[in-house]
């Protein structure tokens, strides 16, 4: 009971700081991912990571190749670039499928690589952008790489080769918690070490382009979403709303 | 005679036509001192035509099947991504049904409110309230079994935490949840008849009580926030001295209304469906697991508050029933509200100090319990939905006792009296600080 008492006078002190948010993560704060879902260009080299790296396991079932021109791609430029090499077999109205059977990848990964079709809209941008510059060594995991957000992930390190390799190191910050952070040891292609200094700019570019990419696959019609909600808006505040009002004045005129 | 003079005698003759639109509309005299507050009633009908609606063209597209397809997506999941993306328009239909989803409870929400507040419910207007209350009911119902379709990780637990609430009833309970269910676990066989009960049982109902609805308040009239009976007073027309015609003077505000609500609606729609994951909750996007319970299992916002009068009420005797008893209680209450209240007076504005004070906690209270029941718990939590929950209440069973003899200083005018602007400023900006009080105090603790 004392407890409680004790328990119900700090809440009511604490009641005091206005916060934020109700539903604040309770993970450590993400950095900000750094995306432009009208950059059509950072969108295109996204598609083509993606294509690239995700696809070979990763679905986007719901994502049809041809929904590609959104972003300023030609079916052509679809069909050459993105189409997965297989003969024809598939067409460019597909959906983003692959051909590795679940059961399989369950006995190979542990676990199904999940669909990535509304990825970002479960997990946010921020946490792509984080999750996919965050792997590191781990000889204690069997692929041998380990994630920051996501501990104990069953996927490995599939762009090690542009990244380079990264090991998690643990420090003690001011107020004496346990910290995190990583470290470049080994340089990528797109990274760089300069007298032990990381130059990570390059890559985390890409990563952003990733992730925009995912964004915009998360809900293709964002963009028309946006530009017919201003049309709707501008109808209703210029037009109905102004109407009705004035409508309502002349009617009510009479009323005392 | 014209010829449109003519049509309509003959339909008079076989249906009654005129008159009915002259006793619910051209001829039907509400009190023309209605403020903010009753918008809106109309703008609940303007949303269940747009979830009727959009529901429709919803279910055209929509499959409720819980197997899963080629790429290992369950049916229903892949079905609404497919009506989000391959449908013609799809994306927007879809939006407006999850929005029309939380705006019905919003508007519901202040709805009942102002029936609180200006005593809608007294006499001669039990019905009209308890009707009202049955519909909130319904309304519960809806959006439950709704937010089981799209088969993301908060419909399917959603669902089986709140199935599995009927299950802690003693005896019956272990075969009622699996009745509800069809299963043992919450299945395809589950997400087959929610859909059933969803798109026809429950709204043919919901229809049915908003008819009864406002059949009720047409006989009675409409109350006013002066709380005056403009029935009373008749001029030699029989016509009440401080009531206007419904039409033309409230269809045209109304409109007004449903243009301002429409701006707040195309707002969320356009630019902010997920309202930053209150109206879609961002674990919902991910497939529902029936092995993978998430950390944490929240309901949409509308149902926190008695989620949160759920939790708080601990178990004892070796059961958990007793919050689902309380949670249910803290419903069926509302209905009881006529005759809770001993209280001659009906407006607020001429009530006592110790209505105004309950009704001020009572603010508080719900949303403070909406805010901790959308929250993981915690000890101290836990204990202000406890404080929060007798709050809750006390407003309610308290309320015998607390109007009976509850004067304000301000006598019931005869007539109604015009909107005083600097009045209704101040109540307004007394429930925002209460709003703001509350939900600063819920979310630190």
């Amino acid at each position: 009971m004392k407890s409680k008492i004790r328990h119900l006078i700090a809440a009511m002190a604490l009641a005091l700081p206005v916060s934020s948010t109700v539903l604040a993560n309770e993970g450590p704060a993400l950095e900000k991912a750094p995306i432009n879902i009208q950059d059509t260009e950072s969108l295109q080299r996204g598609a083509q990571i993606f294509s690239n790296y995700c696809l070979s396991c990763h679905s986007a079932s719901a994502m049809r190749y041809n929904r590609l021109t959104d972003i300023g791609l030609s079916e052509d430029q679809i069909k050459d670039q993105l189409l997965p090499k297989d003969g024809g077999l598939t067409k460019i109205g597909d959906q983003m499928n692959v051909t590795m059977d679940k059961k399989d990848a369950k006995v190979w990964l542990g676990a199904a690589p999940p669909d990535l079709s509304v990825i970002a809209r479960s997990r946010g941008a921020d946490y792509l952008y984080a999750y996919l510059r965050g792997f590191y060594r781990d000889p204690t995991r069997p692929t041998g790489w380990n994630n920051l957000v996501f501990d104990k992930v069953g996927m490995p390190h599939v762009l090690w080769e542009m990244q380079g390799e990264q090991i998690m190191k643990t420090e003690k910050n001011a107020e004496g918690h346990e910290e995190h952070k990583l470290e470049l040891v080994k340089a990528g292609t797109l990274t760089k070490l300069e007298n032990g200094k990381a130059n990570t700019v390059e890559f985390d570019k890409r990563m952003a382009d990733l992730t925009n990419f995912l964004v915009y696959v998360g809900e293709p019609a964002q963009v028309k979403r946006h530009q017919v909600g201003y049309i709707v808006l501008m109808f209703l505040g210029l037009l109905l709303l102004p109407l009705t009002y004035f409508l309502k004045k002349e009617y009510w005129k009479d009323v005392h | 005679m014209s010829k449109g003079q003519k049509l309509l005698n003959w339909i008079d003759d076989r249906f009654p036509l005129s008159s009915m639109l002259k006793e619910h509309v051209t001829e039907y005299y509400a009190p023309k001192n209605f403020n903010f507050w009753y918008f809106f009633g109309s703008l609940a009908m303007l949303v269940l035509v747009i979830q009727i609606v959009t529901g429709i063209f919803l279910t055209m597209n929509y499959k409720p099947d819980g197997t899963l397809n080629a790429a290992g997506i369950p049916v229903a999941f892949a079905s609404v991504e497919y009506i989000m993306r391959d449908v013609a328009g799809g994306w927007i239909i879809r939006y407006m049904h999850s929005t029309g989803a939380s705006m019905f409870f919003v508007v519901v929400y202040l709805h009942m409110f102002r029936g609180l507040i200006y005593g809608s419910y007294k006499q001669p207007r039990e019905l009209v309230w308890v009707f009202g209350t049955l519909i909130f009911l319904c309304l519960m119902a809806e959006a439950f079994m709704g937010y089981l379709l799209p088969w993301g990780q908060m419909s399917f637990w959603g669902a089986q935490v709140i199935v599995n609430l009927f299950g802690s009833l003693p005896v019956i309970g272990p075969d009622l949840s699996v009745w509800i269910r069809g299963d043992y676990v919450v299945s395809d066989a589950t997400l087959n008849r929610f859909f059933a009960l969803h798109v026809i049982a429950v709204p043919l109902v919901l229809l049915a009580l908003v008819v009864a609805h406002l059949i009720a308040l047409h006989e009675v009239g409409s109350n006013n926030p002066d709380g005056v009976e403009i029935k009373k007073l008749k001029d030699d027309k029989g016509i009440p001295l401080d009531g206007i015609p419904f039409h033309p003077y409230y269809t045209v505000k109304d409109i007004f209304g449903v243009a301002v609500f429409l701006i707040v609606f195309s707002v969320i729609v356009f630019f902010l469906p997920e309202m930053g994951g209150y109206f879609l909750e961002h674990p919902n996007f991910d497939q529902a697991d029936p092995l993978k319970t998430p950390p944490h299992i929240a309901p949409v916002w509308y149902f926190t508050p008695f989620y949160a009068i759920l939790r708080a009420i601990p178990s004892f005797l070796g059961t958990q029933v007793w919050g689902v008893i309380g949670m249910g209680a803290a419903v069926v209450l509302i209905a009881f509200l006529p005759w809770l209240d001993r209280s001659p007076i009906k407006s607020i504005r001429y009530r006592g100090p110790k209505f105004k004070f309950m009704l001020t906690l009572f603010i508080m209270a719900f949303i403070g319990l909406g805010i901790l029941g959308a929250m993981p718990s915690t000890n101290t939590r836990t204990l202000i939905a406890q404080i929060f929950s007798f709050i809750y209440f006390a407003f309610f069973l308290g309320m015998p006792f607390y109007t009976k003899n509850d004067v304000g200083t301000v006598p019931v005018p005869t007539r109604v009296t015009d909107t005083n602007g600097k009045r209704q400023l101040q109540f307004v900006v007394l429930v925002a600080v209460t709003v703001i009080a509350a939900y600063l105090f819920a979310t630190n603790v």
